[in-house]
This record gives C-alpha cells, structure tokens and sequence, in this order.
C-alpha cells in the first residue's frame, strides 16, 4: 500500500489541490478515467462540507487528506479539528415531492454515497474523519 | 470557471465553461440570480463545456430553478456534458430539469 497526506488550510480555493492530489492517487491505485472522476467528486464534497459545517466557514482550521493505494482500491480520508458534525445522519433530499420543497441540503452527502463504494463518518470530540473507498469493480477477484 | 451570457427576445442563454465547485459557484449562481432579477426568467444554460460540477453547482442551478418557476420562467439545460449528465443522473436532479441535446432545441423550446 502506497499512503500520502497533504494537509492543507480549510478555503475553497484549495479544492482544485484537493481533486488533484485524490485523481493522482486513484490512477496510481489503477482506477478507471470514471472511478477517478467519482472519487475527485465525493472528495470535492467532502471536503467542502467540512469547511462549510465542521468549521462554520473558510480559514477556521486545516483538514488532513490522507489517500491509501492498493491495487483496485483507493482509501480516502480526511480529518479536521472543527466541531462533531456528523453528515451520517444527513437524509438524501426527497425528489418526490413539489419542486417548491426540495430541500437543496444534503445533496453532498447524497453525491458522495452514490459515487463511491464506503463512505464512513466518525465525528469526535477532538477530531472528525470522513473516510471514503472506492473500489475497480472490472478487476477479477 | 467562465460565463457568457447571450440574450434573445424571449430567452437568456447562458454558457458556463470550465468547472463549477464551491469556490466558483457563488459567481454561477450571481450571474443566474442577475438574469432573474433583470426580469429574464425564461434561461438556457449551455453546459456542452462543463468539465466538473460538485453539488455547489448543483444547488445553484435548483435555487435559480425554483425562483424561475415562481415568475412562471423555467430552466432549460442544453447540451450537458457527460460529466455533467452523469452528476446530476447520480442527484436525483435529472427528471427535475428538462434537458435538450442542443442550445437551437432548448431555445426553441420556450
């Protein structure tokens, strides 16, 4: 297994750094161009949501992305020091309903569990951990 | 990201090229809420160039939405492109925005 962290200040314009690092990892776990493009995304929320949620806004705190490559599996983490904030308990927006009520919350948590295979959250007291994990289903186990 | 607005008798056409996340959507959903509030509620947005879009683009294209069809306007998508098709498919979004395979369909369609 090949791990690499960056740690970078929580502000959104620091997203492009984060995909980037995430895209690089999953190629070097062999990932296809899609499973790639999904694991750039479900990070790109992740992240986002910690910034907007754990710290309440931009330049409050730096997040610790950690990625994890096997062969066929890329292990994406993240960690911050913001406030519990579990997104677990997030409810998917309700599309059966009037256009009018679609609650536009929770469309990134909805994302991040479309897009990949595991998605973990583990608010704490000191330090939350999102971890995410994508795996290349077209590989003969 | 960049934005192109056109603006036709009946219709705003609006391009967005590039990618579209949390950093960049307050300047796509600004340039939307403008067309609205210049009483142009009947949008076209291009999105054949979109090559990333988060759930921060997302929301502002439902937001706009939402506020179009209160003035009886509507959001039409034209040419998403397959990232886009695939990201609003995985929300949930894509039976909620009428979508045509090319810019001339969506105009002509208000």
């Amino acid at each position: 297994m090949v791990e690499t962290t960056l740690l970078v200040p929580g502000r959104f314009d620091r997203l492009e750094t984060i995909t980037d690092f995430v895209a690089r990892a999953a190629r070097l776990a062999g990932l296809n161009e899609s499973s790639v493009y999904h694991c750039e995304l479900a990070a790109d929320e992740a992240y986002s949501n910690i910034i907007m949620h754990a710290y309440g806004g931009e330049n409050r705190g730096d997040i610790q992305l950690t990625c994890q490559c096997e062969p066929g599996i890329l292990t994406i983490i993240f960690e911050d020091h913001g406030r519990p904030f579990d997104s677990g308990s997030i409810k998917a927006p309700d599309l059966s309903g009037p256009l009018e009520e679609l609650a536009e919350g929770g469309l990134g948590v909805h994302l991040m569990r479309q897009l990949m295979d595991e998605v973990k959250f583990d608010p704490g007291r000191d330090q939350n951990r999102v971890t995410l994990v994508k795996r290349d289903h077209s590989r003969v186990p | 990201m960049e934005i192109s607005v056109q603006d036709y008798k009946r219709v705003s056409v609006i391009k967005v090229t590039g990618r579209v996340d949390s950093a960049t959507a307050p300047d796509l959903e600004a340039a939307l809420k403008k067309q609205l509030e210049g009483d142009k509620a009947h949008i076209v947005m291009d999105l054949s160039e979109v090559e990333y879009m988060s759930s921060a683009g997302l929301r502002a294209m439902v937001s706009t939405l939402k506020a179009a069809r209160r003035v009886s306007g509507d959001v039409r998508i034209a040419a998403a492109s397959p990232r886009v098709e695939e990201v609003l498919h995985l929300a949930g979004l894509s039976s909620i925005f009428t979508m045509y395979g090319t810019r001339e369909e969506a105009i002509a369609s208000f």
